[in-house]
């Protein structure tokens, strides 16, 4: 099974980005791995060579997340937060986000839902910005500091995982 | 831009301007279906249509394509590299899981 054949990324809107991806796990487990802190750090690292000393997450409605991305090489910093809208257990998030440095008006608002058949869990991420200016200064900010992991970073992590596959 | 037909036309329109029937031509899709696609690429201002009304030949916009597809590649880039590792973390917890339930079981 190829699930990373599965990752689809679409602007739905003029306003959204939308992220799709299937994994081969109970959406109980996925919603996990998206809410509890010690889950979230393992993969949520960002682009090669941050780290992820901040992760703190209170999963209710009106409580707030935070990450804190650190490169290590000059110490420089990078920062999200925002505050939970709405939470259905092991289907749906929606959650406000706006970054420290903030590259865009407004704060973006973050939809994670979780779909199981068979086993497999469909996840859904669609994040609205306030317009469609906010969007694309987003997208490009994101750029400029290289959010991007690249191909060498998966390729490497690649066969360490198909190698924990057997 | 994630759907492959959208992603073909760009690349047939990337030599030159083309009707809807020219540009349906390599593809086992009707016109109206092309023409869907089409309306999608230019919502996204990637593509703009001529003046000719009966032809309405479309004509690639490269900038914002390229800046779209730079920025999606990045985008994607990072949303592939960090799921690869949600895969890997996902097998781990599945494994523990069976586990605990094998001793649970001989447990009882």
């Amino acid at each position: 099974m190829f699930l990373s054949e599965s990752f689809t990324l679409s602007t739905p809107s003029e306003c959204e980005i939308q992220v799709t991806r299937d994994f081969d796990a109970p959406r109980g487990l996925v919603f996990d791995a998206f809410t509890k802190p010690e889950l979230v750090r393992r993969w949520l690292l960002g682009p090669p060579g941050w780290t992820m000393p901040v992760c703190e997450i209170d999963l209710r409605v009106g409580g707030a997340y935070r990450y804190v991305w650190r490169l290590e090489s000059d110490g420089s910093q990078m920062a999200v937060g925002g505050v939970f809208r709405d939470i259905v257990l092991r289907e749906r998030l929606v959650a406000t986000e706006r970054f420290d440095d903030a590259w865009y008006p407004g704060e973006a608002l973050v939809t994670t839902a979780f779909v199981e058949t068979n086993g497999i869990t469909k996840t859904t991420i669609v994040v609205r910005y306030e317009s469609r200016e906010a969007r694309d200064t987003a997208r490009r900010s994101g750029m400029e500091y290289g959010m991007a992991a690249g191909y060498d970073r998966l390729e490497e992590l690649l066969p360490k995982l198909t190698g924990e596959h057997i | 831009m994630a759907n492959p037909t959208r992603r073909a036309l760009l690349a047939r329109l990337a030599s030159g301007k083309l009707a809807v029937s020219e540009l349906a031509e390599p593809f086992a899709l009707s016109q109206p279906a092309i023409s869907r696609h089409l309306k999608v690429l230019e919502r996204a201002g990637l593509i703009s249509s001529g003046s000719d009304a009966q032809k309405r030949p479309r004509t690639l916009d490269a900038r914002p394509l390229a800046e779209a597809t730079e920025w999606l590649e990045t985008y994607r880039e990072y949303w592939e590299a960090s799921f690869a590792r949600l895969d890997g973390l996902l097998n781990e917890l599945k494994t523990k899981k069976t586990k605990r339930k094998r001793t649970a079981a001989r447990k009882r």
